[in-house]
């Protein structure tokens, strides 16, 4: 079987164009569209090809009903989704939860971060790397797929180990499911986080059931999860120093430990122009010049957005906008989340590091900008990320208090405005509410795939997935296999 | 790779923690595949339109059988966007090519609704001959060819949330999709926002069972027979939550919780859809068993066809 379609020769020195649509094993429906010269990718433009219209759909509801309908906006991360929505919510109403609530709230959104990231790297990405049994859905797959005992034959063991672990960690990411449903009701889509706090506050049995799971969880992030992403990784030496993009990225802070959200697990903060800023939410704003909406409604800052498809527009070839920050294109994930907060790495990772590649690191950013910013960068610290939380979820499980109330009763007004900040595992989420009459008079998403995933914006500069495409190698067109390891390393 | 019927029986039985498929329907039925497969796993093409890919990921939590033995053992999923190692044109290539290959004999699912309006580019799915290929464009190449259709997720069942009021996309269920266009492959509906994993497997199995033994034609006729109006399975959707619910004792004792974290009494006042909603989520619960929606807070109806208009404002009572 042949590769993805191309246009124009191989090896002819001339370009060729590649398409690779679908991009599977991600969230959504997303196309990519490369061109080669010289083996490697000089230009790149992502399409995403879906548009339901959330926005104008929870116009004119009850604002309560937003957390339950914005979490169809995606099935792997229908949490953040949720959380941002209560936090836009919580704001509007000028309501205080209690701590009880927000440890609540961190110990289900954190549940789901270890579910994410552990289907991201297993049941999504590892097949770049990985071969898997001969059969459907594992076949078809490209014939020359660089994958691990390509590389080295040797590595036979270590793919098998691999493959073992992908259908371990099936079971692993449903008792993530299950702690999350302990608090949240059920997974996807929860109830248990609503305006207010939570809605089920925990008892001492909850509590244990949650951390009897966690433990299994932590087990396998610890011996499996972190040393299978070291052991790939130093078998792709080259990975690490591909796909930097703009080296701009973005954090709004995720898992406040305070009431007044003045301290969270990972900060907020901007980073670009190799300097470090605050973070400020007036400087984003959503370009839509090659996206398929009204160009009347470019430029905006969320809090004036509009969505107004235009599906035939010419020269647009996208249905994500594209969020700027301060003009500038920024990446937002695990990768800008470690960047921006730098905390310790892992002994695991420490060892490996020095081990593998002869790197002293201590903190996230002693990887260096370039290995950071890099498609196998992306994979450390997503693991990284994972192993970092578990010392916190380990105190919030100590934190959580039997019996405690985890609601604020509010009424909500006749008006009123809220912006919800956090951290989707895939990235930086926001959700804006206005209230008019009761009823929500305007609501703006600005999601993590907008933010990676976009197209170029109203100057013309390429979107982060895009421009970390650009030098991407593609030896042989008829398997490009690089071009969507890249995009996939972003869990678009 | 095929399955002995020990195995088979095996994998349909429940734990103590999780109510089994086998509990759902006679256990006679796991027997009966059993006896009968031929390690010829069915190929299944499993299609995502307008959605959340959540259907997806709530079959990932399908623990009897687990979902690595239904992925393996059970069926032949040669087309799925979230798993397939596969991707680019020579996927969607594969796709249309088991289609032929296997013209009436494959099964269809549908996650997601079809979004109709500005001829399907609401939703492009991949391409082919370097076209887009439309959700709308891969229903009427597939659907005709399909043996059956399993709509999965309210979206595909009955338009869900792309469908709502406000929505620009004129998104639609598969039946209704299937009506204006005249392609008479039968739908069996298995909504929920998502569907329990169990409802997914169970309904795949009593469809195998029933075409096992009374030939494709036959054996679907007999899983339309067990469909209720709406066009779902009655073994999984044929009982009210709120006739069966463990608080329904408050209820008729007039306990009424009026916060969310109330232990006690009926969650109707908190805008509980129980009383409009037919599923078995009050005795199979969720994520293996561990709580599910009335407990921890309200129903919201996600598996009617009204949902989610007909069920908002979801904290109001009804």
């Amino acid at each position: 079987m042949s590769g993805c379609k191309r246009n124009g020769a191989a090896g002819s020195g001339k370009a060729a164009h590649i398409a690779i649509d679908p991009v599977t094993r991600i969230e959504g429906h997303l196309k990519a569209d490369v061109t080669v010269e010289n083996g490697k990718v000089v230009d790149a433009k992502l399409s995403g090809g879906m548009y339901r219209g959330f926005e104008q759909i929870l116009r004119g509801r009850d604002p309560r009903d937003s957390s339950q309908i914005v979490q169809r906006i995606c099935g792997v991360c229908p949490t953040a989704h949720a959380t941002a929505s209560v936090m836009a919510q919580d704001a509007a109403f000028g309501t205080k939860v209690t701590d009880n609530g927000r440890v609540t709230r961190n110990l289900i959104l954190g549940a789901n971060y270890l579910q994410s990231h552990i289907l991201h790297f297993y049941h999504l990405a590892a097949q770049d790397f990985v071969q898997g049994p001969d059969s459907a859905p594992f076949v078809p797959r490209y014939q020359k797929s660089d994958l691990l005992e390509d590389r080295n034959k040797d590595l036979k063991a270590v793919n098998a180990a691999a493959v073992d672990q992908y259908i371990e960690a099936l079971d692993v990411r449903a008792i993530c499911h299950e702690m999350v449903a302990i608090w949240g009701g059920k997974m996807p889509h929860v109830q248990g986080i609503i305006a207010g706090g939570t809605s089920e506050m925990p008892t001492k049995d909850r509590i244990l059931e949650y951390a009897v799971r966690f433990k299994k969880v932590r087990d396998f992030v610890n011996n499996k999860y972190l040393p299978t992403v070291y052991t790939v990784g130093s078998v792709y030496p080259d990975l690490f120093k591909v796909g930097q993009g703009h080296k701009a990225c973005v954090a709004y802070g995720v898992f406040p430990l305070d009431n007044a959200n003045s301290k969270f697990m990972m900060k907020s903060g901007v980073y670009y122009d190799g300097k470090d800023h605050d973070f400020d939410p007036s400087k984003i704003h959503e370009d839509v010049k090659y996206s398929w909406f009204e160009d009347s409604t470019s430029g905006l800052h969320y809090s004036k957005g509009k969505t107004v498809p235009a599906p035939h527009k010419d020269g647009a070839y996208s249905f994500v906008k594209a969020p700027r920050y301060d003009g500038v294109a920024c990446e937002v994930g695990p990768l800008a989340r470690m960047w921006v907060e730098n905390p310790p790495l892992s002994p695991v990772g420490q060892k490996m590091l020095k081990e593998k590649f002869g790197l002293d690191a201590k903190n996230f950013r002693d990887l260096g900008e370039d290995a950071a910013f890099s498609l196998m960068g992306r994979h450390v610290a997503r693991a990284e990320e994972t192993w970092y939380m578990l010392d916190f979820i380990e105190a919030w499980l100590k934190e959580v208090k039997p019996d405690e109330e985890t609601f604020t009763a509010y009424e909500i007004p006749e008006s009123g405005e809220g912006t919800g900040f956090t951290e989707a595992p895939r990235g930086a989420l926001l959700h804006y509410l206005d209230v008019k009459d009761s009823k929500i008079n305007n609501y703006q998403i600005v999601s993590a795939t907008l933010w990676n995933c976009n197209p170029r914006d109203d100057k013309g500069v390429r979107g982060p997935v895009e421009e970390a495409l650009i030098g991407i190698p593609v030896p042989d067109v008829d398997n490009p296999v690089n071009v969507a390891r890249l995009i996939r390393a972003f869990d678009p | 790779m095929s399955l002995n019927r020990r195995d088979f029986v095996k994998l349909c039985t429940g734990t103590v923690a999780g109510l089994g498929v086998s509990q759902m329907f006679n256990p006679a039925v796991c027997e009966a595949i059993s006896g009968s497969l031929n390690g010829n796993r069915p190929p299944v093409l499993w299609l995502q339109g307008s959605g959340c890919t959540g259907c997806s990921v709530s079959l990932l939590n399908s623990v009897n059988p687990h979902i690595k033995d239904v992925l393996l053992k059970v069926i032949s999923l040669e087309f799925h966007p979230t798993v397939m190692a596969w991707e680019g044109e020579p996927a969607i290539e594969h796709m249309y090519k088991i289609a032929d290959k296997y013209d009436g004999k494959f099964f269809l699912v549908v996650e997601g609704s079809v979004p109709t309006a500005a001829d399907g580019k609401y939703c492009v799915i991949g391409e082919a001959d370097h076209r887009e290929i439309t959700m709308v464009d891969a229903m009427k190449e597939l659907g005709p060819k399909a043996a059956a259709v399993l709509a999965v997720g309210t979206c595909s069942a009955y338009g869900g949330i792309p469908a709502a009021e406000g929505s620009q996309t004129d998104a639609k269920g598969v039946r209704q999709f299937f009506e204006e266009e005249e392609i008479a492959t039968p739908v069996v509906n298995i909504p929920g926002c998502p569907p329990h994993p169990d409802w997914i497997v169970g309904t795949v199995t009593v469809a195998l069972d029933a075409i096992n033994k009374h030939g494709l034609a036959d054996g679907l006729g007999k899983v339309v027979e067990i469909l209720d109006d709406e066009g779902r399975p009655t073994p999984f959707f044929g009982e009210n939550i709120h006739d069966n619910c463990p608080y329904l004792d408050d209820f008729d004792n007039d306990v009424l919780a009026t916060k969310f974290t109330e232990v006690k009494g009926c969650r109707m006042e908190l805008g509980c859809k129980g009383p409009d909603t037919n599923s078995d989520c009050y005795k199979r619960k969720w994520n293996n068993g561990i709580n599910w929606c009335v407990q921890n807070a309200v129903c919201i109806g996600c598996v009617e066809p009204d949902f989610p208009d007909g069920k908002s404002p979801f904290y109001e009572p009804a």
